[in-house]
């Protein structure tokens, strides 16, 4: 941090944080960015008669619901490593983060393996389109949450979260819990309403 | 003056230079947006010339309608997007800290990066130019099909486009971050300079609806490069789909480029005037009702589409002139009866407030679905565009730049050629768009390298090109002025114009961290304030 950051913070009037209302800023942002792409999911769905499309087979719920329940856990998970770090305990948001970073990636295994026996390719038309490009980039959401916690932890490793400063931590599970929010939203609009 | 700023050590020039590229102050990183945004700001003004000299007659001279195309689409691009937006970023990069109390911005290296994103996303567009096929030619709203027919120019005109929408939501999530936290003791957010709040309503647009356009040119680049097919509408989907998404970001994005020249102007007009701003709170208030309605209204784009509800989108759009309104008689009303310098910051702002006008109205003609069946890419528009882009906010951006100027260097610039540049940018901006009015109404389209001879706009076209040129001499004398003041050495005071807020408070130009102490803050003009506690004090000794 430079001299000028930190002293900038220190007279930062009240409320909450820098990066913390960052982070939430930043999760607008990326709210209106996923809304876009819902509002193109749900305009074309409604300009056909059947969804998915004829010819296009639905994709199968078995993989991407134990991704679902991965996803939705680990969210639970990261906040409890928010408490711990309010209360001080440095090891046990350690472990919990750990444990987030793993389902984290654990999501990521599972959403490339859904990928690898999918029944159609990006160019089968539009559900295709929408279905790879909307849950890619949300893949990459989690990649990059997934790198985001990696840093967190090493930062407590280093030993630079304790009791006074843990913003890091909340930041990062904002983030975290939104990606989650998505993927529900995704899930919802690829396997639950194409049955 | 008294020279009572500590000196820091004088590196050389490499280290100088090392440092301009390393830093992360604000004032320094608001200098380099000034920089970059007039660089592109000459490439697109050269580009309009050259457009304008090809549509000076009837015939192609110079240039084939598809080397035009990337003419008028780089131009637009790069002055909304390079020049425009930036600008005011820098106005809000060197002043926001300053006019709160602030001694930079909240995340000062994410600012940085915020800045150099620029230059590699104008680069990138510009680059399509070496390409096989040329740069990007679908205008600066790249419809479909036509952008998807593009070739790599157009690919590198979306990756550049992301990484400038990157740069200005990493940006404006640090202006909000900024006013929201950082305010000196007693800044409260109803003593917050008209100009921060300016910025602070274009941040939260910028936050909210560039993610919007991110989401576009993906899809755009996936149905190009990957086989997807969002808008093609033989494989299921839809082309009106691109015009919905881009207006749902572009509507606000207009608004993203006028909200700080508004704030500019409300600031400018009190000073020159020697009263307070008229309604403090109503601008406020209008302001933000912009800001949400701004959101309502994108389908006015798209009315001859003739699939979009017209009653909603129309009333929505029309809704949009009553907060405008409010705009203007506040300012009006600023002016009545005040002690009025015509300075060159006064004189551009004046400028600005008649040719806004002209352009507001323009717009609430096309926001009746009946008159804009007729006008709807026409020279209308184009007409109507730049007298709010230009007539509005480049006339600010110069009663910025000259109110502003000795602040960040410590030099005023030479009011005689302020004024020239005035008269003669006004002179021939209205003698460049105001024919396109009526060229709009005998029917001339936008974007057409060519017109045949018989049709009545061969005149009208020529005084055009005139004006066009004029506004050329106009900048040539600016870029004088800037040049040979730059040389002069620095004898600014701190508060040349007798100011209100905050950064008049501090040296000229400021030193690094910002201020040495700060007046007491008890209204929204501090140093107006202390101006008048100190004369009253001098008054009774
Ligand atoms: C009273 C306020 C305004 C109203 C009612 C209004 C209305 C409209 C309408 C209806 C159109 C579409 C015309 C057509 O394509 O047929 C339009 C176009 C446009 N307006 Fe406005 N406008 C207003 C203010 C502004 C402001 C403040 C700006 C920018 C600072 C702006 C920038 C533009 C641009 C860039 C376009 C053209 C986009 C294109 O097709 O290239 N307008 N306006
Ligand atoms: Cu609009």
């Amino acid at each position: 941090m430079s001299v000028s950051e930190t002293i900038a913070d220190e007279r930062a009037v009240r409320g909450t944080s820098s990066p913390i209302l960052g982070m939430v800023l930043f999760v607008a942002s990326e709210a209106m960015f996923f809304a876009a792409f819902f509002g193109v999911y749900f305009t074309i769905r409604a300009s056909q008669s059947s969804w998915p499309p004829k010819g296009i087979e639905a994709p199968k719920l078995g993989i991407p619901s134990v991704a679902t329940v991965l996803l939705v856990t680990s969210s639970f998970v990261l906040q409890a490593g928010v408490r711990a770090i309010q209360r001080g305990q440095t090891r046990r948001l350690e472990r919990l983060l750990a444990a987030t970073i793993v389902m984290g990636l654990g999501f990521l295994v599972l959403q490339v393996w859904d990928y690898s026996r999918s029944p159609f390719g990006i160019r089968s038309g539009i559900f295709p389109s929408l279905f790879y490009v909307m849950t890619s980039l949300h893949l990459a959401h989690v990649a990059g949450g997934v790198v985001f916690l990696s840093m967190i932890l090493a930062q407590s490793r280093t030993g630079q979260l304790s009791l006074e400063r843990h913003e890091p931590v909340e930041a990062g599970a904002i983030y975290w819990h939104f990606v989650d929010v998505v993927w529900i939203g995704l899930f919802t609009a690829f396997y639950l309403l194409t049955r | 003056m008294i020279e009572t700023r500590p000196r820091t050590m004088a590196p050389g020039p490499r280290g100088r230079f090392v440092s301009w590229l390393t830093t992360t102050d604000h004032k320094r990183i608001g200098i380099l947006y000034f920089l970059n945004s007039f660089l592109f700001f000459g490439v697109g003004g050269v580009f309009a010339l050259l457009m304008r000299t090809e549509l000076a007659r009837p015939g192609t001279q110079i240039f084939a309608p598809h080397a035009y195309n990337q003419l008028f689409t780089i131009h637009g691009t790069l002055m909304v997007f390079l020049f425009i937006f930036p600008v005011l970023s820098g106005f809000g990069n060197y002043f926001v800290p300053l006019q709160i109390g602030a001694l930079d911005m909240a995340f000062p290296r994410i600012n940085a990066l915020s800045f150099w994103l620029l230059p590699v996303g104008g680069l990138t567009i510009l680059s399509g130019f070496l390409t096989k096929g040329g740069a990007a030619a679908a205008g600066w709203t790249n419809y479909v099909p036509l952008a998807a027919q593009g070739r790599t120019g157009e690919d590198l005109w979306i990756v550049g486009l992301l990484i400038v929408g990157t740069s200005s939501i990493l940006g404006a999530i640090n202006f909000i971050v900024t006013i929201l936290r950082l305010r000196a003791p007693g800044m409260s957010m109803t003593r917050l300079p008209i100009f921060v709040w300016s910025i602070l309503a274009q941040s939260l647009l910028v936050v909210l609806a560039t993610p919007v356009l991110t989401a576009a040119l993906m899809m755009l680049f996936a149905d190009r490069r990957l086989g997807a097919s969002f808008f093609d509408a033989t494989r299921g989907g839809n082309v009106l789909l691109w015009q919905h998404v881009f207006w749902f970001f572009a509507h606000p994005e207009v608004y993203i480029l006028i909200l700080a020249a508004w704030g500019v102007v409300s600031e400018i007009l009190p000073v020159f005037s020697g009263k307070p701003l008229f309604g403090y709170r109503g601008v406020v208030l209008a302001f933000l009702m912009i800001t949400a309605l701004s959101f309502t209204v994108w389908a006015h784009h798209m009315f001859a589409t003739g699939a979009v509800e017209l009653p909603f989108f129309s009333a929505t759009t029309e809704l949009i002139s009553i907060p405008t309104g409010v705009l203007f008689f506040n300012w009006l009303f600023t002016l009545r009866n005040g002690k009025l310098r015509f300075e060159p910051p006064m004189l551009f702002a004046l400028g600005f407030i008649a040719m806004f006008l002209i352009g507001g109205i323009d717009g609430v003609w096309t926001a009746s679905p009946a008159v804009d069946f007729a006008l709807t890419d026409t020279y209308w528009v184009v007409a109507h565009i730049h007298y709010v882009l230009f007539g509005g906010t480049v006339f600010g951006i110069m009663a910025a730049m000259y109110y502003w100027f000795p602040k960040i260097t410590g030099r005023m610039l030479s009011k005689r050629l302020g004024q020239w540049h005035f008269w003669i940018q006004l002179v021939g901006f209205n003698l460049t768009f105001f024919p396109m009015h009526i060229l709009g109404l005998r029917g001339m389209p936008r974007r057409i390298a060519d017109y045949a001879p018989n049709r009545g706009w061969t005149f009208l076209n020529g005084l055009s090109t005139l004006g066009s040129y004029l506004i050329g001499v106009a900048m040539l004398i600016f870029l004088v002025n800037v040049i040979t003041t730059l040389r002069k050495p620095r004898t600014a005071p701190d508060d040349p114009w007798e100011a209100n807020t905050l950064e008049w408070a501090t040296s000229s130009p400021p030193p690094p961290h910002n201020f040495d102490a700060l007046p007491p803050i008890t209204s929204n003009r501090p140093v107006y304030d202390a101006r008048h506690t100190a004369a009253r004090a001098e008054g009774t000794s």
